[in-house]
């Protein structure tokens, strides 16, 4: 016999969907299907029944082999590592809960590490832009009663977040938007004619890097100020259409992405993209919204924003937290050398940083904890296996608006296996045994 | 637990109306005992020493959110500021925003023991228990927000209390919650659309609703399930010139309601920040005082009890509810501006503020917020607040007691400003000789605050029974003074304890205590149409499921649940 677990939440994407159904065993040992998730969401679900999957820290050779260790040594290696380590980088944090990332940043405090998180290569620039001008945002769930004009800038929802569209962005019926898709205009800024351009009333082909003259031409726009004929490779009229469309909503908001945050101008173009919304609250409503990749990268923002002040790149090596991406971000120290220890846990440089970064991990003691083999763990010394958060266990995730939502645990993992949470609290204990604290 | 002895101190304490004398506290298993009960106590030696209850904060802004938005996106308030780690302390930053681990610590160093965060947003719930979590020390709860709520508008517009009250005590067990909160009632809302409601009869754009029968019908639902605290509002039009009316109008809906509740309270309504809503004049350019209105209302309405608001005179960082507030603020000002609109719930604003002694209005309002205080004829009604961090940062408290303390002080303090004369013709605490005693700030920072919450059975005093949180200032309120001195000793406690435990020890911190987060399980009898609405309402316009919504146990690792029965 089988049992349906209802409301769960999806570990994947920051839309962090929680309407999903999963079928298990009656035991709860075993999980059959996945409903309501998107394809990536299900696949996540689903591997963690994956027969070949790895449920023992494994030590890499001196021949480039694998040998399996204990929890135990794991544990040793880690916290010996991390004591012995000057300034060691603790990077990843953001596809795990925020109950291991609290733990995680008093081992960063207890070793003086770098904490840094996916934002580094990711939003970390909207982070940047957030705090030189701020960001009038929302949740999502204010976009799907009121929001009749959507803009997607540089992101691609159609792909890497597939129910946003239907959950919160374009199609859904809400208070104020009876009319659900009908009632709402929708803007797509990408070089590329994506999937999520297919959808736009107006689609803007901006020439590849040249976001921030299109910010700035929407901010003349909208003052009917005097455009010159083509701005980023837009002619005007389609600029003065999509600032008027902009303008005549009730309640307006934009999106972004990758496309925009990580090409040229990168935390400047965000600037910009904010400024053009706190110009459009002149006119009528506006929020502006990070697409956020993990479903919580955005937790471990606000964990250590409380804890230590700052939403990433936080350096605790001189005993007190400091703040200076460029200079404490990972692959700036990577590739400075100014790291001796890397500790990896819920994401994937491996995949993400730059080779040279990659080299720089793998020429130096680290660890990665994950329940995937990836390409990081294939750079690094120990790879720790761990329960899937969201699947095996459960916890506190920050959407990208913000919102937490706990959460849950819908099968058991493979015996014997330990949670990140378990995990890094053995190593903090450890760790403290070996100061003598 | 240990027992201690805190011998021969000079004893400030309202509820055993005890105004300096010398006294002996005995603490046994967390609370206050007769000095009888004890076998072999730690004896700590007060001798000279001011002994008071531990402070209780009735209202800032520490955890949660928007908190969190000021912290993050205002990398500059850490600058200069940052405290090492140093033995069981961990590290500290921030200045106006602290981290939660500083400002569980500096509320310890100031006495204080108990502190209510202000305005918990019901959807960002578990954030907020995630940072009283990790806040040390102190015994906290969160007010979540009900002004703006679509269950709330649409039951208030048909006057239906039951439901009203049916719902808030949902929403009180689903976030934890300690209090209804109101902010700009029917403004936030009607931000959602880039509007605001400027006064009580404003109608709330699409709800058909004024601000004056939200606050009404709120304070009738809090009167209905009998609450331990009052309703709390901040009111509409907040910081503008001329608000005062609408303050008074405000005031006004609690005539004629008499406080139901078990929990001792007197009022029925507790009205924040009141400085900020205490405006004459209809522009920046003449904006004056209206404190002496405000008071003559507040002095002759036991059914309100108001806390300060008091500006203090640093950059700090501004942030509420009040969503069109923060907009009209970052107009003004053209820094930084954050927003979160949350759905069918609330609002809320980020801006960084200066208050500069060398700019008029920041000056006016630095006098209104002491006269209100100043002219206050029941100090057990009006509390010292800084609306952290909103006026100020909480660690001005101390500085704030030296103001009322001293005329010397304020004296000081109008001769620094560079538009002196001016800012003495607008307002009145120029001519006000007043100094308050100890004995009053501690009614104005302990037993006020523990009696307008209905705590006054666990904090505010130091009476056999109560829990055992006590403060040891070195301050001799017999030997002569300098102002600056009384400010230096309320920053740094000598010796704390906090539920019995010893968290100060010579001015250092000794433990990280043993924090409990209060929460009220309100009782009603059961409601099939409210929980049809709730029902509804998640189905169709909410983003997170109904069951995904109710913050579980785990957030509060140290709970402490007051029990409301209001199914008769």
């Amino acid at each position: 016999m089988t049992k349906t677990v209802t409301d769960v939440i999806c570990p994947f994407c920051g839309t962090l969907c929680d309407d999903l159904e999963v079928v298990v065993s009656d035991d709860g040992k075993e999980l059959y299907e996945v409903y309501n998730a998107c394809a990536i969401g299900a696949e996540k679900f689903l591997h963690s029944q994956a027969k070949d999957r790895i449920t023992r820290p494994r030590m890499r050779q001196e021949d480039g082999s694998w040998k399996e260790i204990s929890y135990d040594e794991a544990i040793e290696y880690t916290a010996r590592m991390l004591t012995d380590a000057k300034k060691p980088l603790m990077y990843g944090w953001s596809s795990t809960n925020c109950e291991a990332q609290a733990v995680g940043s008093e081992i960063g405090e207890a070793v003086g590490a770098v904490m840094d998180n996916t934002a580094t290569v990711c939003h970390g620039t909207s982070l940047i832009a957030v705090q030189d001008i701020g960001i009038p945002s929302c949740t999502l769930g204010e976009i799907k009663n009121r929001a009749d004009r959507i803009l997607f800038w540089g992101c691609n929802p159609a792909h890497a977040h597939p129910r946003h569209m239907s959950r919160y962005s374009i199609f859904p019926r809400g208070f104020f938007t009876g009319k659900g898709h009908t009632g709402r205009k929708v803007i797509v800024v990408d070089p590329r004619p994506t999937d999520t351009a297919s959808l736009a009333d107006i689609h803007l082909q901006v020439e590849q890097g040249r976001d921030y003259e299109l910010l700035d031409a929407l901010r003349v726009a909208f003052k009917g100020e005097k455009l010159p004929d083509v701005v980023a490779g837009i002619p005007k009229a389609k600029i003065y259409e999509a600032a008027e469309t902009l303008k005549s909503g009730r309640f307006a908001i934009i999106f972004f992405g990758m496309g925009v945050t990580q090409s040229l101008g990168k935390n400047h173009n965000i600037d910009e993209a904010i400024a053009v919304t706190r110009d459009l609250n002149e006119y009528t409503k506006a929020a502006i919204m990070p697409m956020r990749g993990h479903y919580n990268v955005t937790g471990s923002g606000q964990v250590w924003g409380w804890l230590f002040g700052f939403p990433y790149a936080v350096d605790l090596s001189r005993g007190f937290a400091r703040y200076n991406p460029g200079e404490t971000t990972s692959n700036d120290l990577l590739r400075r050398d100014e790291v001796d220890a890397v500790f990896v846990l819920g994401s994937d440089p491996g995949a993400h940083f730059p080779f040279s970064s990659v080299k720089k991990i793998y020429n130096r003691p680290s660890v990665a904890i994950d329940p995937h083999e990836t390409p990081t763990t294939e750079v690094c010394k120990v790879h720790v296996p761990v329960a899937f958060v969201g699947v095996e266990i459960g916890g506190c995730a920050y959407r990208m608006d913000n919102v937490p939502i706990e959460t849950r645990k819908v099968v058991e993992p493979p015996e014997g296996m330990m949670t990140d949470e378990e995990f890094l609290k053995r190593v903090l204990g450890r760790v403290k045994e070996i100061q003598g604290v | 637990m240990a027992e201690y002895l805190i011998k021969n101190g000079f004893v400030f304490d309202p509820v055993l109306g005890i105004k300096g004398d010398k006294a002996d506290i005995a603490i046994k298993d967390g609370k206050i005992v007769e000095t009888t009960a004890l076998s072999s106590p730690k004896v700590i030696d007060a001798a000279g020493k001011t002994v008071m209850a531990g402070g209780v904060d009735v209202h800032a802004h520490v955890a949660g959110p928007k908190v969190n938005v000021g912290r993050n996106f205002r990398p500059e308030d850490k600058l200069f500021g940052y405290k090492p780690r140093n033995g069981i302390e961990r590290m500290q930053g921030g200045f106006s925003v602290p981290t939660t681990i500083r400002t569980g610590y500096n509320y310890a160093r100031m006495g204080y023991t108990t502190v209510m965060e202000a305005a918990m947003p019901p959807l960002f719930a578990r954030h907020t228990h995630e940072e009283m979590r990790d806040t040390p020390i102190l015994d906290q709860g969160a007010y979540p927000v009900f002004g703006n709520n679509w269950f709330v508008l649409e039951y208030l517009k048909n006057h239906e209390i039951e439901n009203t009250a049916a719902y808030v005590a949902w929403l009180l067990k689903a976030t934890k919650g300690y209090a209804v909160k109101v902010v700009n009632p029917g403004g936030t809302e009607a931000w959602g659309w880039g509007l605001n409601c400027e006064n009580v009869h404003d109608p709330v754009p699409y709800f058909d609703i004024t601000p004056a029968q939200i606050v009404t019908g709120l304070i009738e639902a809090n009167e209905y399930l009998g609450l331990p605290h009052s309703m709390h509002v901040h009111a509409n039009n907040l910081g503008n010139p001329g608000n005062y009316t609408t303050t008074l109008d405000t005031f006004q809906l609690s005539e004629g309601i008499k406080p139901n509740s078990k929990f001792g309270r007197d009022q029925v309504m507790h009205h924040t920040h009141v400085q900020f809503h205490s405006y004459g004049g209809d522009n920046w350019g003449n904006m004056e005082s209206k404190a002496k209105e405000i008071m003559d209302y507040v002095n002759s309405h036991d059914n309100i009890t108001i806390d300060m608001g008091q500006v203090t005179l640093d950059e700090t960082t501004t942030m509420t509810a009040d969503g069109p507030f923060e907009h009209h603020l970052t107009e003004l000002n053209h820094l930084k501006w954050a927003n979160a609109d949350v759905e069918l719930e609330t609002a809320a604003g980020v801006v960084p503020y200066v208050y500069s002694p060398g700019i008029k209005v920041c000056g006016i309002q630095w006098c209104i917020g002491l006269e209100l205080a100043l002219l206050a004829k029941d100090p057990m009604r009006v509390f010292i607040t800084t609306d952290h961090p909103n006026a100020g940062p909480f660690i001005r408290y101390p500085r704030v007691m030296k103001w009322l303390m001293s005329q010397e002080a304020r004296e000081q303090q109008l001769d620094a400003f560079k538009h002196k004369d001016k800012v003495i013709d607008a307002t009145n605490v120029a001519g006000i000789d007043r100094e308050l005693s100890l004995y009053e700030i501690a009614q104005m920072t302990r037993t006020g605050p523990a009696k307008s919450l209905g705590l006054s059975h666990m904090y505010g005093g130091l009476a056999p029974g109560l829990e055992a949180d006590v403060a040891v200032y070195d301050f001799n309120p017999n030997e002569p003074y300098a102002p600056d001195d009384i400010e230096k000793a309320f920053l740094n406690a000598e010796h704390l304890f906090k539920t019995g435990v010893q968290v100060i020890r010579d001015h250092e911190i000794a433990s990280n205590g043993n924090k409990r987060t209060l929460w009220v399980n309100a009782k009603v009898n059961e409601n099939p149409q409210v929980m049809r609405d709730v029902k509804e309402k998640f189905l169709r316009y909410y983003t997170v499921t109904l069951n995904n919504y109710e913050v579980t146990g785990h957030y509060l690792p140290n709970p402490y649940v007051i029990e409301v029965d209001a199914t008769q």
